[in-house]
């Protein structure tokens, strides 16, 4: 099964939730997306799963036009954010909903609806709790029924809100890896929407960026993160140090860096950004001429297997974060207070610049 | 946070005249928009908003004059006065009483509580012309609160003062349960930071707690005020209906009807409706005030 | 609601005392004011003994007050929740303009007393009134008979259901029913099968609460039925007439009928805030 959007617009009201954004996803394939609070990612995939209709653009499943076909005819899986179970429903019913609710030439018979239910179960590990009520559940198990009595429809495409969201930080962790194996184990084409960058770099197979309704990028998550298109993308994807400067006639100037400008037209005198991760930021006793920054370190975070500091610019008065290894910070023999020298060992600049 | 804002708002600009003529696009998943806002609509207007035009159109086709005489004469204004007093003394007597009920059944535990609490909505469920003819013999000279009433000189049938039991009777409800959840919402925490703080019992309840619980008792007041000022079952039966002295508005209404007199009903009924109304107003402002700051922090 | 007395805390007004003296002085209130009135009506239905009290009961004009009473709540109940189910299912499922709006005039019936509701039906169906003359060629009877007493009872106990289901159909959200509908449910497979088992509880708190309502309407369905016997009197109107006539003994029985109805009223109604924490707001 393969997903198409095309050129997908949706408004509400005079706000634009998803703004001209197309994708695709192959068949087998695990796709993320990704943005923060309003940036359309779940709008999308409630338009992919056919719970809303957009205002122009169409869908595609297997090369098929489905963009006025319902949810049901879709046959998407949709795990909910807040899971969505039938309260009144026991787990075993929860699951065999779907299957009791074909027309009746559809329909399998009451045992093999059973059979297919507790198979489901045990995929999920949660045999046990069939004639449980979902309120007797953990969240993370409540998350597990929710996506059995997804797939017990024979979906040809998974789609998941949020499914990790309202789990704490360690069940968090435990199911989204679990999800990845399962998905390695059933193989159809899945969409999961998050806002949590780590998340979605580590269990998807490609990860697409949005923001404000716009699709940023889209690719493996490597490719996403090591040249990220823009530096919207770059900063959401990590913790970034900005550095304020100005190109003029071929030459870069930020902060007391200096360096020529890679840009095929030099600009005449205009203000550019410099981003850096706070782990891409080298810290010398000594000064490296004109590619260092003279720096005061103003506090140091010294809890774990790095150390972070913060530095601040002398010149600028621009705060600095960096995160060295322990090894190196007891060699420089850092103390609160010492003035040293930065330097950035991968700075980046984007065409644009974004306002952060 | 993407989701819920995306959930909340769905179709925003779509109207419900245009999605009553039928909409091009389908807005969401969910079915049966056009069915359950028209049948809505359509009911509501039948039901509610043709007929209750009726009254203002009817009242419109008298002339200023002959509108101010009906409204204006003695015995209307007497009514008038009649009813904003005994709702005003009952509604704050249920204030008073419905305030310590509230109280009581939020803070404290003891045998017949839940009695006591089912109890409370007992005039919401009893009929009110029951209650009537049961406050009327009570207070009898022979009844059983009327027999030890009477010697010392307190007469409450034919009276205002029954007609204020009445009331009291009928709005007690509104002010408990207006009250009462907002008694039990009250954080212990505000109360063992004002303790820490040095305050004692006292203190904490004037400048902690009652602040807090006064809108909502406002509130339970004015409702139980608007519900007083249209009474009329549990009222005609321990008035006496006497004209000038206990004939409050509702019954001045059924008088006029009775002698075929619908333009005076008619008139008579178009003040009230714009008390009312602008009581309602006044509910909403409170009830919305008290939905901003109820808010916990 | 009662676990912190246990907890030892300190709390304003838990000393025995301030305890003890506004429990008594409350309870002594409701005594007065709400027990007394109560018992009073049993006490005076039997107080000419039991063949008086089934008499009163027997008689052929109380019973078709009571099928009257039964019927016009019936109707008015069933057209009620229709119009429940259908605005709080728009109101809670939907987003569109003036919803703020309609969810005010819905109440409105609540801010009108039950004598002008009857007096907009006389001045709709009434000899002189906008349909009366109309209604009068085609002898059709609204006023003065059954259709009246009728729509007068809707009236009254118009917003009582629609106003428990919409705030907890808003609260709800609406993932269970779009979750049905993605597994392939009909709409009315998600209806019955998901939406109205979630609200059942609220559904039934709002029935009780407006079927109350309806069989003791007195103001409303007074001044529209035209106290014929036999025809057009309701249970409370039976009342009334016996109470004027003096007939005391068989007023209080057929009120005690009532009454009977408005104690299992209270009873349900605890059951079901007890179970299920719903507590309607009223107004």
């Amino acid at each position: 099964m393969s997903i198409e959007v095309r050129n997908i617009t949706k408004r509400f009201g005079a706000f634009t939730a998803v703004d001209d954004v197309s994708l695709q996803v192959g068949g087998g394939e695990l796709l993320a997306l990704l943005g923060p609070s309003g940036s359309g990612k779940t709008t999308l995939l409630r338009m992919i799963a056919g719970l809303e209709f957009p205002d122009s653009g169409s869908i595609l499943l297997n090369q098929e036009d489905a963009t006025k076909h319902d949810a049901a005819r879709r046959r998407v899986g949709f795990v909910f954010q807040h899971y969505a179970l039938f309260r009144h429903m026991t787990i075993f019913e929860n699951v065999a909903f779907g299957l009791r609710v074909r027309p009746r030439n559809l329909r399998l018979s009451k045992n093999d609806i059973r059979d297919k239910v507790m198979q489901l179960l045990a995929l999920v590990q949660l045999e046990k709790h069939e004639k449980h009520f979902p309120n007797q559940l953990s969240g993370g198990q409540r998350q597990r029924i929710a996506l059995a009595r997804a797939l017990a429809v024979e979906p040809t495409l998974l789609l998941l809100d949020e499914p990790f969201g309202a789990l704490d930080a360690k069940v968090r962790k435990e199911l989204r890896r679990w999800l990845r194996r399962l998905h390695d184990e059933i193989h159809i084409a899945s969409v999961f929407v998050t806002h949590d960058q780590e998340e979605a770099l580590e269990v998807a197979d490609r990860v697409a960026v949005m923001n404000q309704g716009k699709l940023e990028q889209i690719g493996t998550p490597q490719e996403v993160y090591d040249n990220p298109a823009n530096a919207f993308v770059y900063n959401f994807l990590g913790n970034v140090n900005l550095f304020h400067g100005r190109v003029d006639r071929g030459r870069v100037r930020i902060s007391t860096m200096d360096s020529e400008s890679q840009e095929a037209s030099p600009a005449l005198d205009r203000s550019t950004l410099g981003y850096a991760r706070p782990y891409e930021i080298n810290i010398s006793r000594e000064s490296g001429g004109a590619a260092t920054v003279h720096a005061r370190l103003v506090h140091i975070y010294g809890v774990g297997p790095k150390v972070k500091l913060e530095l601040q610019d002398i010149e600028t008065e621009a705060m600095i974060e960096a995160e060295i290894e322990r090894t190196q910070f007891v060699e420089l023999e850092l103390k609160q207070g010492d003035e040293v020298y930065v330097s950035p060992s991968n700075l980046r600049r984007f065409v644009e610049d974004y306002s952060i | 946070m993407a989701t819920l804002q995306n959930q909340v708002e769905p179709q925003k600009t779509r109207g419900i005249a245009t999605l009553l003529r039928g909409r091009a696009k389908k807005p969401g998943i969910l079915p049966g928009f056009g069915l359950s806002l028209g049948f809505t609509v359509t009911y509501l207007s039948l039901i509610v908003l043709i007929p209750l035009s009726a009254v203002f159109l009817k009242a419109a086709t008298l002339n200023w004059a002959q509108f101010w005489s009906i409204i204006a004469a003695p015995r209307v204004v007497a009514s008038y006065k009649l009813t904003y007093g005994v709702s005003f003394a009952g509604a704050a007597i249920d204030a008073i009483f419905g305030f310590i009920i509230a109280w009581v059944l939020a803070r404290y535990d003891f045998p017949g509580k839940r009695i006591a609490d089912a109890l409370v909505d007992l005039p919401f469920a009893l009929p009110t012309a029951v209650a009537g003819i049961a406050l009327t013999s009570l207070y009898a000279p022979n009844g059983w609160l009327g027999r030890y009433l009477e010697p010392i000189g307190i007469h409450a049938v034919f009276t205002p003062l029954g007609i204020i039991i009445a009331l009291t009777f009928i709005g007690l409800p509104f002010v408990v349960r207006s009250v009462q959840p907002v008694i039990e919402d009250l954080g212990g925490d505000v109360e063992e930071a004002a303790a820490s703080l040095g305050a004692n019992g006292w203190q904490t309840f004037t400048r902690i707690i009652f602040p807090a619980v006064f809108p909502a008792l406002l509130t339970g007041f004015t409702l139980a005020f608007a519900r007083a000022l249209g009474e009329y079952g549990s009222v005609v039966f321990i008035s006496g209906n006497m004209p000038m002295r206990t004939e409050i508005t509702s019954l001045l209404i059924v008088s006029k009807l009775e002698q075929f007199d619908i333009p005076g009903a008619t008139a008579i009924a178009s003040v009230m409706l714009v008390s009312s109304f602008t009581l309602l107003l006044v509910i909403n402002g409170l009830q919305a005030r008290m939905r901003r700051t109820g808010e916990k922090v | 609601m009662s676990a912190a007395t246990s907890k030892g805390k300190v709390r304003a007004g838990d000393a025995p005392l301030v305890k003890w003296t506004l429990i008594i002085v409350a309870l002594a209130f409701m005594l007065v004011a709400l027990v007394l009135p109560l018992a009073s009506v049993f006490v005076e239905a039997f107080a000419k003994g039991w063949q008086v009290y089934l008499a009163s009961i027997r008689d052929p004009d109380a019973l078709s007050a009571i099928r009257l009473t039964l019927l016009a709540s019936g109707i008015a109940l069933t057209m009620n929740l229709l119009f429940g189910l259908a605005a709080a299912w728009a109101i809670s499922r939907f987003s569109f303009r003036g919803k703020n709006l309609l969810i005010s005039l819905i109440d409105l019936p609540l801010a009108v007393s039950p004598v002008v509701a009857g007096l907009i039906f006389v001045l709709l169906f009434g000899l002189h009134g906008w349909f009366g003359p109309w209604l009068d060629d085609h002898s059709v009877r609204i006023l003065f008979a059954v259709p009246g007493i009728v729509l007068a009872t809707i009236f009254v106990t118009f917003p009582f259901v629609a106003r428990e289901l919409i705030p907890f159909m808003q609260a709800q959200g609406t993932e269970e029913e779009e979750a049905a509908l993605v597994l392939g449910a009909s709409p009315w497979r998600m209806f019955f099968s998901i939406t109205l088992p979630n609200i059942r509880w609220s559904l039934l708190y709002g029935v009780i609460l407006c079927s109350a309502r309806a069989m003791g309407e007195f103001g409303a369905v007074s001044v529209v039925s035209g106290h014929i016997r036999g025809e057009t009197n309701t249970l409370p109107l039976h009342v009334e007439i016996l109470y004027n006539e003096y007939n005391f003994a068989a007023a209080f029985a057929v009120a005690s009928l009532l009454s009977l109805v408005a104690v299992v009223t209270l009873a349900v109604k605890k059951i079901i805030e007890d179970k299920t924490g719903i507590r309607g707001e009223k107004a």
